[in-house]
């Protein structure tokens, strides 16, 4: 089972590391590009577990809400892959 | 090991702790500090306090006075500065201290992790201008009512360095809101000469040129700036002894009302 999570600084959260990519698109010949957000992406590669199918979501949701991400700067996105 | 035999120069100056029991730090070790050291120094040594390292794995502090959370770059900063040194056995211990009371300071990454901890509001982030900024800076204390600026005085300017690449306080308006109206921003950080917080004096982009704060209760304190790196003359500045000496007075007077 494969799980990706998605975090991404929240929209009223300062990017700077946004800002300077954007600023090296306008150098590399992107100047249409006007706003760059930069997160990260982690999959997590899990072993068939006997939890069921919603208890397993809860406890992924729990870790990205308590380790993966800071709510008080990130949000994030769980998917399940496959 | 032992304090210096010696008298420092702050014990002669408090003569208040003469006789008593030396305050006794915790220093707390992660893997990836690299400012313990320069904390256990500082605090035996220019202060004449005991301090102890404390790995990350153990879980107890018994018999400690008060406890330093020390810069560097614990857990690499992978996922997030501070993010997985909040999760070590130790800082369960770090937070019930700190709900009884104990002083707990959190320096640099210190800060970083008691944020990550929630032991303070906010968080820090990636510096404005994407530089590791390495500089004294001058900071005006903004409330001396902490454990950890009462020996100050109301907007007293201090010279500490900072060296730092994640420490751009965030916070929303609602808990911004909140620490302005408590007092909680001990420290800001102020142009030197005229001792206004300026754009220009704000080395990382800090929301209101915030340096340092406290919890509501007034025990936890967090601050990029480095005391730690500021007890003596020939390190450029002895401001950060007086941080120091508030929380060893506050812990000595603790200890005579027992």
């Amino acid at each position: 089972m494969k799980v990706r999570v998605t975090v991404m600084p929240k929209a009223a959260v300062l990017d700077p590391q946004g800002v300077a990519i954007r600023n090296t698109l306008h150098h590399l010949g992107l100047p249409g590009a006007h706003a760059v957000r930069a997160g990260k992406v982690m999959e997590i590669e899990l072993d068939p577990t006997s939890e069921d199918r919603p208890a397993l979501e809860a406890k992924l949701r729990e870790l990205c809400r308590d380790f993966l991400s800071n709510p008080v700067i990130e949000d994030f996105q769980l998917e399940i892959v496959d | 090991m032992s304090p210096p035999d010696s008298p420092t120069q702050l014990e002669l100056s408090l003569p208040k702790l003469a006789g008593r029991r030396l305050p006794r730090f915790a220093v707390i070790q992660f893997p990836g500090s690299n400012c313990d050291q320069d904390c256990v120094r500082a605090l035996r040594d220019d202060c004449g306090y005991a301090a102890e390292y404390v790995w990350h794995q153990e879980s107890s502090l018994a018999g400690f006075d008060a406890m330093v959370v020390p810069g560097g770059f614990s857990y690499g900063d992978y996922l997030r500065c501070g993010a997985m040194a909040r999760h070590s056995p130790v800082m369960r211990a770090v937070s019930e201290a700190a709900a009884s009371g104990v002083p707990v300071i959190g320096i640099c990454n210190g800060f970083q992790i008691l944020c990550e901890a929630g032991l303070l509001p906010g968080a820090l982030i990636r510096n404005r201008s994407l530089h590791f900024v390495c500089a004294p800076v001058t900071l005006r204390v903004e409330s001396v009512e902490s454990l950890f600026t009462s020996q100050c005085y109301a907007g007293q300017l201090l010279t500490l360095p900072v060296a730092h690449g994640e420490g751009c306080f965030h916070a929303d308006p609602d808990t911004l809101r909140t620490l302005e109206e408590n007092h909680q921003v001990l420290l800001r950080y102020v142009d030197p000469l005229t001792g206004e917080s300026t754009e220009a004096s704000n080395p990382n982009g800090s929301v209101s040129n915030i340096a340092g704060i406290c919890n509501a209760e007034r025990n936890v304190f967090g601050l990029m700036p480095h005391p730690d790196r500021a007890t003596h003359a020939r390190l450029g500045s002895e401001d950060g002894k007086m941080i120091f000496a508030a929380m060893a007075e506050h812990v000595a007077g603790v200890a005579a009302k027992r």
